[in-house]
Order: C-alpha cells, then structure tokens, then sequence
C-alpha cells in the first residue's frame, strides 16, 4: 500500500520539554492505524503538527511526498487532512445543519460567497442531510449544538470532519467521555468511515484500538517506542511492561 | 445514498430560516420610510438617526458577527467624513452619491491597512489597537491643518444636490431621505452577507476560530474581508454627516464618538442587524430628551441606563436582547415544523 502521510524525524520542543522526539512515522492510503501511549506521551501533539495548529522545531511532514510542514492549517484541510478534537470544539449557536453546511460549503470553495443566500444550492442541502442522516443526528438537525446530548456532539464532531471529505483523517479520542449507552453510536460510526479514508485513531480504551486497528504504533516519552500489527504490540513483553500493563493480557 | 426529497426541502428551509423576512421588519421600514411624510419637523433628528444607525450597523457587522471588538470605529467614520468634506470644498466630486461612494471606498482601504493589527491578541489588546488608530488619525488631521482645516474644522464646503437635482435644506428633507435611502441599501446588502456561506462562516470564526480553520476556513482572511467591508460602512456614515452638515471637525474622530457607538450598539443588541438601528433611535431621543431636560447632566441617564442594561443582560453585553429573539425564532421554528410535517 501507498505511504499518504509521512512523518520525517519530527521534534517538537516547548521551553526544553521534548515533546515528540524524533518521530518517523508513515500512514498507508486507507490504513487503520491506532496511535496509543500513556498520558502524556505526546499523541495530541503529534496531531497538531500534523495539522498544522503548531510548527515543529525540525523534521518534516509529506502528504503524497509533497512537504506540506509550513502549510497553514486551512490549506491543508483543503488538501485532505482533517481531524477531530479530543474536546468538542464546535459552534455552540450554529445548529448540526448549519455546521454541517459551512464545513460542506466550504470544501465545495463557496465560503466567500457572500450573496446567495445559505441554503440556496439544493445539491448541497442533499449533501448535508445525507451526512447527517449517517451520523444518526436527524432528529436534533435544529437543536442548538450547545444544547444537544454530549454523545450526539461527539457524532457531530466527527461529521464535521467527515464534511471535509479528508483523505487522511485524525481521530483524536473520539469516544471520550461519552456514556456507555452511547458509545456504541461512535464506535459504529468510526467503523463505518468510508475504506478508502485513511484513518490515524489515537484511543485510550484498548477494546476500541483492537477492534478498529490494522496497525498500531506505541508512543511513549514523545518517540516511537514500537509499530506492529495488533497481534505483534499485544504480545510485546516490552509494551506490556511501559504502558498496556495487565490490561492487554485479557485481550 | 440520496436522501429523500421531503428531507432536503425541509432542511433547505431551516438553512434559509434565518434570511427569511419577519413581519416586524417590513414594519420598521414602512415606518421609516413614512416617517419622511409623517414627521417633517423632525427630520434633523432622524437624520442623525439614520446616519447614527448605519455606522452602529457597520460595527454590528464586525461585533455581532466577527467578534472583534472595537473602540475606535471613529477612525473610518472620520475618515470618510473628511475625504466627503475634501471631495465637496475643493469641488474635486460634486455629485454628492458619487462622492460618498469614494469616501466609502477610501475607509475600506484604511480599514483594510488597519485590519492586520486586530487579526492577533485578545479583546484588550483589540480595544487599545482600534483605540490608538483613532487617535492617531485625530491627531494627523490636526497636525496637517492646512489640508483639513485643523482644530477649526474643514469649513466653507458647499455640497450640491443629489444626483442633481434634490438640493439639501435646512429642514433635514433631503437630508433625512438621501440618508435613510443609503441606510436601507446598505442595510439590505449587509441582509444578504450575513445570510450568505460567508456570513455564517463569518459566525463560526466568532465561535470557535480554532474549529474554523480545521474545517478549511483561512480565519485572517474572512477577519480583514468584514474588517474592510465594516470599515467602508462606517465611511458613508461619516460621508453622511459630512455632506448633511457641509461640515468636518476633528470630533468626527472623537474617542467619544467610538465609546458612544458602542453603547448604541449594546442599548439595540448586537449580532441581528437591527440592534444598531433600534439603538441610534433610543440613543438620539434619549439624548434629545434628556438634554432638555438637564442640559448638563443628561449623560448621568445615558450612563444609568448602560449600566441597568448590561446588569439585566448579565454581563453579555451583545446579548440582551436574545430572550425575544429565541421566543420569536422559536415559534418561526415550530411553524416551520408544522409546515414540513404537514408536507411529509
């Protein structure tokens, strides 16, 4: 499979704190891959020089071997790298069809449009419901977000993202503190994104990182401490020791 | 996977609920408009009022729907007030719509120029950024009197009819309709923009600008669009003045006059358009009655009134206003329901 995204020897620092260390790290076109780590391992970093939100110190990252380091974030939104946010970051007076429309907007390059009015292009209105129709939020399509259940945000929070269309996208924890009874509306939902988006899953529940993933990369302490298949991380006596610990043995 | 039609028209009309007319707003400008046959005496004050209103309108559009917040909105208003008083005294544009329209262009490139310093920092640090720009424009103009006519005012512009042929009176007539005419064109445009993909996503930058450019949406860029848009509006405000009053001072730059629209602002609400409107009017009839009242000390009641306001609204100051709105949007929503569900 093709390499779509690619990390070269990436460090961040902040004030002498080494925040990635070296990170080389490679996502195949249509890949489930998990990105797993103790707190404080640098995950969410990672993903924010993946996206752009902070510059790394040195290193490099490619997208189809194009270096795309210095990019702003937007321009790399429209360049098909997208993510989710471990905490809802959503526009609490915008309603599910409006969020949905701006992001879809947006992609399709008519966010300057300033003359026709919202909701005047029935293509895109198609589109919109067909989205939300997907993420199970159709019955709270004129609710607020601000207002709505916190599960049915964190499935708007990834429609947002899926509304960008990315060809690499970034969960960042999706099913955090969500309550069980709704879990299973994420869980459904991340299995369902379409094959061929590649997807960079960062999760703390270990039952969510081995039924999603093909492949895992561990990090600890900002590097990569292992990558393998979930069979060959499960059964690393070194895994096990640093992080998983008596948790994976179940698994 | 297409989804069924009943569920597209239905959405397609929750998307455009928020640009649909509402019957209270035909009423405000069937209002206005009579006003012109209804109250001639006092078209000097309605005037001020539409000119008052349109500049307020103009920092609606960067408060209520980008979050910037400023106090130094004068520095546009000024500007285009001066480039107008210029354009008539040396009789370089004497068609007073064309001339308003280059004082309108004029404050779009200085606002243009000045947006890059509010894309950064917090609210303070815009406070103090807009802030000092007015005042640096104050003080050019007094500096360089013999271009504006410095601290005596830019006087002797005579400014000739509209389109050519309504000359301006004493009475305001002319004044009042040339004004509220402006004022409702530029209202109906702004209308559409906050409407419009643009508007909305000019709203989302104002909610979460982190969320906003992971959704591909360049948050600068949008910021010095409505920035420069803004600032052209608040140009023609102060065209308006400077043509209905043939006359230019260095108040138009006034700290004053920013802290006051402001408060216009927050008296009508920010964030729906007509805030800054319903604003210019209390503001002004306030300001008329109580001035007659107690010449002195009519700003005590302005004062009182701001602080009763921002205490009801609980310290959100663009939002005092939103209980009404979400009542009326509410039932706009349910109506809207009912129709749909009639329709499945």
């Amino acid at each position: 499979m093709p390499v779509v995204l690619e990390t070269i020897s990436l460090v961040k620092q902040f004030n002498g704190i080494i925040a990635s260390d070296n990170v080389s790290l490679q996502i195949e076109k249509g890949a489930r891959h998990a990105l797993i780590g103790p707190n404080g391992a640098g995950k969410t970093t990672l993903i924010n020089l993946l996206t752009g939100v902070s510059r790394p110190t040195s290193g490099r990252i490619l997208l189809d071997g194009e270096d795309i380091t210095d990019l702003s974030t937007h321009k790399r939104v429209r360049l098909g790298v997208v993510r989710t946010f471990q905490i809802n970051q959503l526009f609490s007076d915008l309603t599910p069809l409006e969020t949905i429309g701006l992001a879809v907007s947006e992609r399709r390059g008519q966010g300057l449009d300033w003359w026709r009015i919202v909701g005047s292009r029935p293509d895109l209105v198609a589109e919109v419901v067909e989205i939300l129709e997907r993420f199970h939020l159709t019955d709270v399509i004129d609710k607020r977000t601000a207002v709505l259940p916190y599960g049915k945000q964190r499935l708007l929070e990834i429609a947002v993202a899926i509304a960008c269309r990315p060809r690499v996208l970034l969960l960042d924890e999706p099913a955090a503190g969500v309550p069980e009874d709704e879990r299973y509306e994420i869980l459904a939902a991340v299995a369902a994104l379409p094959s061929d988006v590649s997807v960079l899953l960062i999760e703390h529940d270990m039952d969510i990182v081995f039924s999603f993933a093909n492949r895992i990369s561990v990090l600890v302490n900002g590097a990569l401490f292992i990558e393998g298949t979930p069979e060959e991380v499960a059964h690393d006596a070194r895994v096990k020791a640093v992080y998983l610990g008596e948790e994976l043995v179940d698994a | 996977m297409t989804p069924p039609p009943a569920a597209v028209r239905t959405a397609t009309e929750w998307l455009s609920a928020r640009a649909r007319w509402h019957p209270l707003e035909i009423v405000f400008w069937f209002a206005a408009f009579a006003a012109i046959y209804l109250f001639p005496a006092r078209h000097l004050i309605l005037t001020e009022i539409a000119w008052l209103g349109l500049f307020a309108l103009s920092l609606d559009l960067i408060l209520g729907y980008a979050g910037i917040i400023s106090l130094g909105h004068a520095a546009f208003f000024g500007f285009g007030a001066y480039t107008a008083a210029l354009l008539a005294k040396h009789e370089i544009i004497e068609e007073p719509v064309l001339a308003l329209l280059i004082s309108g262009c004029a404050a779009m490139t200085l606002g243009f120029v000045t947006s890059f310093l509010v894309l950064r920092g917090s609210d303070l640090t815009r406070l103090m950024v807009t802030l000092g720009v007015a005042l640096v424009l104050r003080e050019l103009a007094n500096r360089y009197g013999w271009l504006t006519g410095g601290a005596d005012g830019l006087q002797g512009a005579s400014v000739k009819p509209v389109l050519g042929v309504f000359r301006f009176d004493m009475f305001g007539h002319t004044g009042y309709t040339y004004c509220l005419t402006v004022l409702f064109i530029l209202f109906l445009v702004a209308r559409r923009l906050v409407n419009s993909p643009f508007g909305l996503s000019l709203l989302s930058v104002k909610s979460n600008p982190l969320r906003s450019s992971a959704i591909g949406i360049s948050v600068d860029a949008r910021l010095v669009a409505i920035y420069t848009v803004a600032a052209g509006y608040a140009g023609i405000a102060g065209a308006l003045l400077a043509q209905t009053t043939a006359f230019a001072s260095l108040e138009v730059f006034s700290f004053d006059r920013s802290a006051d629209l402001l408060l216009v602002l927050i008296i009508g609400g920010a964030g729906y358009l007509y805030g800054g409107l319903i604003g210019a009017i209390i503001f002004k009839f306030m300001q008329d009655y109580l001035s007659a009242l107690t010449p002195q000390y009519w700003p005590f009641w302005i004062g009182l009134a701001l602080v009763v306001i921002v205490l009801v609204g609980r310290d959100r100051i663009t939002s005092w206003t939103t209980p009404i709105r979400l009542t009326a949007a509410r039932l706009n929503w349910r109506a809207l329901a009912r129709r749909s569900a009639e329709r499945l």
